[in-house]
């Protein structure tokens, strides 16, 4: 029941193409197995033709002709099992492990789904050279080759796009792990720099590490340094006054420092109400006005008054 | 549930313990501004350490006693607000405008030393 319900599978998915229902499931085994007993006895030969027409459309470029014929080979294998078995696990696997390995390379999406496109063009066109006398038989063929060709195409660029879904999801991960540290440089006195892009989804966190900060480390004074920011929007920039008041509500005071001219144009612009933030032109300014609010002094050792 | 209300020299500490109700809210700012009154207290401190949600009659209450509070010659400071809290209320645009915040009880009485010693500074300058 098994291998028939996934050799079926594949058509029930495709089913709104060509009249093909009215075939017994035993002839299109039998045409199965027939087709892959060509795709085999003429693998060489479909292969360098694949490979000619890869290079010739100028896909995979950023690989060497030698590769290329490698990668070429075990698709090709890959896909003559895919057809024969009709269970795709085995491809999603090498899709998946090949996408890993390509994507460094600078491969692109186009690349991929063309190359699978390119192949089954290949495998039609030498399907029409051989059935060309029999054309009830080349259409039905036509009908157990087709689904299961096109699922195959869908199989090998979902699995290269997840596999670059999954490796930018890492990336924004290991992003927002370094992204926000909040340190105490004085008694009492947090700075937290931002450096970056900020989306809804950072901000956030940042809100939730500061306000963790402020009651873990006792602190008074907060500096919010933006030098490293390059642009804010009206959300963010919402969102950078609701921090300030939260902020204030566990009792700490927050200066906002380093907002670049243009920064200070775009919340001009949509009208942010600053009103109720403390800005100071730069980090060390920021840093003297916390020091001051919490009231040190700093001295230089020449002026400092003798120890009592 | 009633909030109690402690005496310490010239401040009140009410320490809020459990979820309050919308009456027991107002009967505690109704206390507290008779209180203020009759034990002639500079200072007021409302704890809500205890509390995990603060709706907007609870912040509006807290506002509305710090201002009459102040009208009646005396500080208010809520300490103890969670950092939760805290980001849910300036969510829902409750930010206790015009009242002082600290983080908890000590800083709350830091505050209010500071206060009190600004203010006598003040008065010594003005006479």
């Amino acid at each position: 029941m098994n291998q028939r319900g996934e050799k079926l599978s594949p058509k029930r998915q495709d089913g709104n193409s060509g009249p093909r229902t009215h075939l017994p499931s035993e002839s299109s085994a039998s045409l199965l197995r027939e087709l892959v007993a060509h795709l085999r006895q003429n693998r060489s030969q479909l292969r360098q033709e694949w490979a000619r027409r890869i290079r010739e459309a100028q896909l995979l470029t950023a690989m060497t002709e030698e590769e290329v014929f490698a990668e070429a080979t075990s698709v090709y294998d890959n896909y003559v099992e895919a057809l024969e078995t009709g269970t795709f696990e085995a491809l999603q696997a090498y899709a998946r492990n090949l996408s890993e390995r390509i994507i460094p390379r600078g491969v692109e999406t186009h690349e991929v789904v063309g190359i699978v496109l390119l192949l089954r063009d290949v495998l039609a066109r030498s399907l029409f050279t051989k059935y060309q006398e029999d054309v009830e038989k080349l259409n039905r063929i036509l009908d157990v080759y087709e689904p299961a060709a096109n699922r195959i195409a869908n199989t090998v660029a979902v699995g290269f796009v997840e596999e670059r879904e999954r490796i930018i999801r890492e990336q924004q991960a290991a992003i927002r792990e370094l992204s926000t540290p909040v340190l105490q440089v004085r008694e009492r006195l947090l700075i937290l720099p931002i450096i970056g892009l900020i989306d809804p989804q950072r901000a956030r966190q940042l809100t939730e590490q500061l306000l963790r900060g402020i009651r873990s480390n006792r602190a008074r004074v907060v500096v919010i340094d933006i030098t490293g920011v390059a642009a804010l929007d009206s959300a963010v920039a919402n969102h950078l006054v609701q921090t300030v008041e939260a902020s204030r509500l566990l009792g700490a005071t927050v200066i906002v420092t380093g907002l670049s001219p243009e920064i200070a144009q775009t919340l001009v612009t949509i009208g942010v109400d600053l009103g109720k933030m403390n800005t100071v032109g730069d980090l060390q300014g920021g840093i003297e006005e916390a020091e001051r609010l919490l009231g040190y002094k700093v001295v230089p050792f020449a002026d400092a008054p003798p120890a009592a | 549930m009633e909030v109690p209300i402690l005496k310490q020299h010239e401040f009140l500490i009410a320490t809020v313990q459990a979820a309050l109700s919308d009456a027991d809210l107002t009967l505690l700012r109704d206390a507290l501004v008779e209180r203020v009154g009759k034990f002639r207290s500079r200072g007021v401190i409302v704890d809500v350490t205890a509390l995990d949600v603060m709706d907007s009659f609870a912040s509006r209450t807290l506002r509305d006693l710090a201002h009459m509070i102040r009208l009646r010659g005396a500080e208010t400071v809520i300490v103890g607000i969670q950092p939760e809290v805290a980001f849910a209320m300036v969510q829902l645009g409750l930010n206790l405008e015009g009242v002082a915040t600290a983080l908890d009880l000590e800083e709350g009485l830091a505050f209010l030393d500071r206060r009190a010693r600004k203010s006598i500074g003040q008065r010594s300058r003005e006479t």
